[in-house]
């Protein structure tokens, strides 16, 4: 019960730090069409930016100073970069972002080295939250769900109370109807390009040292916020806001769960005594399987359902 | 593929309708053409003429009815099952392969009826019989002099003319055009028309077309559409005295 | 001399650059082929035919697949086990064929998962074949008694069983090898772009709707040129195997399907022969540079880009782009616009490298106790002065290179349309 509990609990802090990937992605896919391959590494920015800013001037002005920074470096990308490919069609903006991601990698093994930085929790925050059946849930897990909340909340408003925001909303249902309108396109795509890489940024700044600052960081994460944000649907929020929960929650169950496939077949009389590539699938634990979870998740819906859950249009 | 019974329609028609959302575009039409017949929709914007030739085409499924070709239904049908019976169309806006030679446009247009299928053993430059054809089509469209430039750099006449060529080619019994002489010259227009006298003969026509002109010309029968419903339909001098067709669309044209 | 096989011969001198290439660096006073020439050469063999063979997607049509590498990673797996039966003699088959089972393993593999992911296309296509990709990269580290986990299956070449008495113990044995698998494949993925299975890949990509109303079903179309691809991926895959007798994780991971793709990009897909251009281009790099700098992929990054905005077409392209000039004996009116571009264009690009190196020596190459050798002088990372110069040329030769490029361009399309005028003319006296 108590592996329940706390499993439910990491579940929703990852979930929460997946949704702040994968809101900024969906909200850049569903309007400009863009796959951006690059936003884990604007994560991955993010979170590097903030344990140098954090060096200097301490966590909390780099919790502001970070994102808005990977704001101004997604703004200079949608300027420079991919406005300039966009009239080569789609395939080749998902080529840029893609070629985006190995000098972004490089870059930032140039820049900071290939060693885990020592990018810690502020000693403020940390400490034990509570207790659950002797188990700690750490202050800083709690400042997370806070952080990300607050977010939430933030986007929420600026999408329902503001001109821009409803402008941006039309144009995730309906992509064509907003440049028929005679809004200013190519500056709602940079403001949407940067709004996202500012919330990766910022989701780069406080899952930095809740997971590990390591040049892998990007190619770790990246996958799953494409998941999240397929398996939740094109233009729904909603729909990605769901997702990114449900893959916090199956992640992290997943590696505490100890079983294997043969564990479900033995009461019915079943074992395994040969050593062969079947057997070896059959016996492989749960925790392991978990990582292929994600990828069949994807594949499956993709197949079946392109839409996503609560998509309102194809991939 | 049975052989279609006399008096068996080329293409039938059964109160369809189509609607997007809540709106509905297409509001039950019926119409039956006969086999070798010269068929023309006409009718005000936003009609749904070209929307009634998605769904015949099977390029959107339609919301409920039937239609028929050669006494078969083909509603369910995606657009390749319901090419490979013999329905054929172009395009409103010029749809050729931009970036292959004109040769290459009406050899593909080939190949699906002279059977090759997907075939990735026939090297096609051995294929004499089918090159002949292309060569042939080449000659008959008037653009063989045009053989090996990338189509996207015709004139927009020739990219029709070349559409019209590509949507025969495959032998098809019924063929749907949509507005084949739209935004061309009148010399061009009546060049056009010409070649889809020419190369039409003896197959059922059905055709999208604003100019009266052409309309008047060409069809053997006019099917006026207006808001998603036929308004009249016969011969021409019939549906030109209708009332209602000169109060609903000819009216300011006719006067 | 344009035959069934495009220019005859650019084939024929290609071939037999491959052929006498290895003894052009074989030392005489030894007796022995440079081991360092034989691997990159073989390596060069089986990239073009992963580069070819993406190209058969990305290129012939229009589908950008991120999964590549499953396919030859699976040939070469399967290979390490054909080979390890080959030689317990439970496999009687000859060393010559065996990269051909290397390509069924791909191709077997490419129709299962070529059925789910070309139920789709453009981008939900590329997403699938990402799931594909990660989930094959994660099972391989996951199941060990087929690939061996981390470490990998090992296997020995050396099966005894020839057609023609060879042991392949020695690496130019071994190159031949790949040099005749590489040019069969070659040759028959050219031919397959001259059937109709490979016209009608070109018309799906152009314009999917039109080939329905043609008659064909744009995804049988699709899952085929897909299986194909992962035949001749498979047997690229193989011929791996063979070389280094090793297959690890590495051949069927992500970053080999995004080499693929980079390749093929930077070489060109347009033409079919762009993506050997990229093979050769980036396994030089590969080999070469990464020798000398821990940076090499910033600098292929970099290209990649900068072909994506400024070239689409790749380097077969910009080289195709000059056939009218050629044809019309104007390059050389491009001669000395070319030389205005290019000494500001090496500023730049001296600058660009100088600033990245000494990042990455003052970060990586400290952390590997490595100092920056220029010339015989060590240069010190920390000065200001060798920072100043490679920024100065960086920003200067950009500057500079803004300018040249506009008369550049100026040239160019003067050129293009004096070409197009007397095209016209020649037509009208045609008519």
């Amino acid at each position: 019960m108590e592996i329940v509990l706390i499993s439910l609990l990491n579940g929703l802090v990852y979930g929460m730090l997946l949704f702040m990937l994968a809101s900024g992605l969906t909200l850049i896919f569903s309007m400009m069409g863009v796959l951006n391959f690059a936003h884990a590494s604007i994560y991955m920015i993010g979170a590097y930016l903030a344990f140098t800013v954090s060096q200097v001037l301490g966590f909390f002005p780099a919790l502001i100073i970070a994102p808005i920074l990977c704001g101004l470096l997604g703004a200079a990308i949608e300027i420079y970069g991919l406005r300039r490919v966009h009239h080569n069609g789609h395939i080749a903006e998902l080529l840029f972002t893609f070629g985006l991601v190995f000098i972004i990698q490089r870059g930032v093994q140039m820049t900071w080295g290939m060693l885990p930085m020592a990018y810690r929790v502020p000693a403020i925050l940390d400490f034990p939250l509570f207790t659950v059946y002797g188990a700690n849930f750490p202050a800083y897990r709690g400042f997370m769900l806070l952080i990300s909340a607050g977010m939430l909340l933030a986007t929420w408003l600026l999408l329902k109370k503001t001109r821009i925001g409803l402008i941006i909303q039309a144009a995730l249902t309906h992509p064509q109807m907003a440049s028929s309108l005679g809004h200013n396109v190519p500056m709602v795509f940079t403001i949407v390009f940067a709004g996202g890489c500012l919330l990766a940024g910022l989701a780069g700044v406080i899952g930095g040292n809740y997971q590990t600052t390591e040049p892998g960081m990007a190619e770790a994460m990246g996958p799953i916020v494409f998941v999240v944000v397929v398996f939740g649907g094109l233009g729904s929020l909603a729909g990605c806001f769901i997702a990114s929960i449900v893959m916090g929650v199956i992640q992290t169950f997943a590696v505490v769960i100890d079983y294997s496939f043969i564990d479900f077949l033995k009461p019915l009389g079943i074992s395994v005594t040969a050593d062969n590539l079947l057997t070896e699938i059959l016996t492989v634990p749960v925790a392991r399987i978990g990582a292929l979870l994600p990828f069949a998740m994807m594949i499956l819906i993709l197949l079946f359902r392109p839409r996503g859950l609560l998509g309102t249009r194809d991939t | 593929m049975s052989i279609p019974a006399s008096g068996t329609p080329a293409l039938s028609i059964r109160e369809i309708t189509k609607s997007f959302g809540q709106t509905a575009i297409i509001r039950g039409v019926s119409l039956d053409i006969a086999a070798g017949e010269r068929h023309a929709i006409i009718g005000p914007n936003g009609a749904g003429k070209t929307t009634c030739f998605n769904l015949i085409s099977g390029r959107f499924p339609i919301s409920s009815g039937e239609i028929y070709l050669n006494g078969e239904r083909i509603d369910q049908l995606p657009p390749h099952k319901i090419n490979r019976m013999g329905l054929s169309r172009s395009f409103q806006i010029t749809s050729i392969f931009q970036r292959m030679s004109v040769f290459e446009n009406l050899r593909c247009a080939l190949l699906w009826s002279r059977g090759y299928r997907y075939s990735f053993w026939s090297p096609l430059w051995m294929q004499r019989e089918l090159n002949a054809q292309a060569e042939f089509l080449l000659e008959d469209l008037n653009l063989h002099t045009r053989r090996d430039l990338p189509a996207g750099l015709l004139s927009y006449a020739e990219q029709r003319a070349l559409e019209i060529g590509m949507t025969i080619a495959g032998g098809a019994s019924v063929i749907l055009l949509d507005e084949p002489t739209a935004g061309m010259s009148n010399t061009e227009t009546d060049y056009a028309m010409d070649l889809i006298r020419r190369v039409t003969k003896g197959k059922t026509l059905v055709m999208v077309e604003h100019d009266m002109k052409v309309v008047f010309d060409l069809a053997d029968v006019i099917t006026v559409l207006v808001y998603g419903q036929v308004i009249a339909s016969g011969p021409p001098e019939t549906v030109r005295a209708n009332p209602a067709v000169q109060e609903a669309y000819l009216g300011a044209l006719v006067e | 001399m344009n035959g069934a096989f495009g220019k005859s011969w650019l084939w024929i001198a290609a071939v037999a650059f491959a052929l006498l290439l290895p003894w052009c660096f074989y030392d005489f006073h030894t007796a022995r082929h440079s081991g360092f020439m034989l691997s990159m050469l073989s390596q060069m063999g089986m990239m073009i035919i992963l580069a070819l063979s993406y190209n058969m997607l990305l290129g012939q049509a229009g589908l950008f697949s991120l999964c590549h590498a499953t396919f030859f990673g699976i040939g070469g797996y399967a290979t390490v086990h054909f080979l390890n039966a080959a030689g317990d003699g439970d496999l009687p088959l000859p060393m010559e064929i065996i990269p051909l089972l290397g390509g069924f393993s791909g191709l077997g593999l490419a129709i299962i998962f070529g059925y789910m992911a070309t139920k789709q296309r453009a981008t939900a296509f590329a997403m699938i074949t990402l799931g594909i990709g990660e989930l094959m990269a994660t099972a391989a580290l996951m199941f060990h008694h087929f690939f061996g986990g981390e470490g990998g299956v090992s296997t020995n070449r050396m099966i005894d069983h020839s057609l023609f008495g060879l042991t392949y113990a020695s690496g130019v044995q071994v190159y031949y090898l790949i040099l005749a698998w590489t040019l069969i494949a070659t040759l028959a993925m050219f031919f397959l772009t001259k059937t109709p299975l490979g016209r009608m890949a070109n018309a799906t990509r152009d314009n999917f709707e039109r080939a329905q109303f043609m008659g064909y079903d744009p995804r049988v179309v699709r899952f085929l040129q897909f299986s194909l691809s992962g035949l001749f991926a498979g047997i690229g895959g193989a011929l791996y195997a063979i070389t280094y007798e090793i297959v690890t994780f590495d051949a069927l991971a992500g970053p080999l399907s995004a080499n693929a793709l980079l390749m093929a990009y930077i070489g060109g897909t347009t033409v079919f022969g762009g993506p050997v251009l990229g093979a050769v281009l980036i396994t030089l790099l590969q080999s070469g540079v990464s020798l000398m700098s821990n940076s090499w992929l910033v600098y292929v990054g970099v290209l990649f880009i900068s072909m994506v905005i400024f070239a689409p077409s790749g380097i077969a392209g910009l080289i195709m782009g000059h056939k009218p000039i050629l044809r019309a004996g104007k390059l050389g009116q491009l001669v000395v616009p070319y030389i205005r571009v290019l000494v500001p264009g090496l500023l730049l690009v001296l600058g660009f490298v100088g600033l990245v190196e000494l990042t990455s020596f003052l970060t990586i190459g400290a952390a590997q106790g490595k100092t920056l050798v220029l010339g015989g002088n060590k240069i010190d990372v920390h000065a200001t002065m060798p920072w100043l110069v490679s920024a100065i040329a960086l920003f200067g030769g950009g500057a500079w290179l803004r300018i040249e490029a506009r008369h550049f361009r100026r040239v160019w399309d003067g050129l293009m349309a004096d070409l197009k005028s007397a095209d016209g003319k020649a037509e009208r006296v045609l008519a």
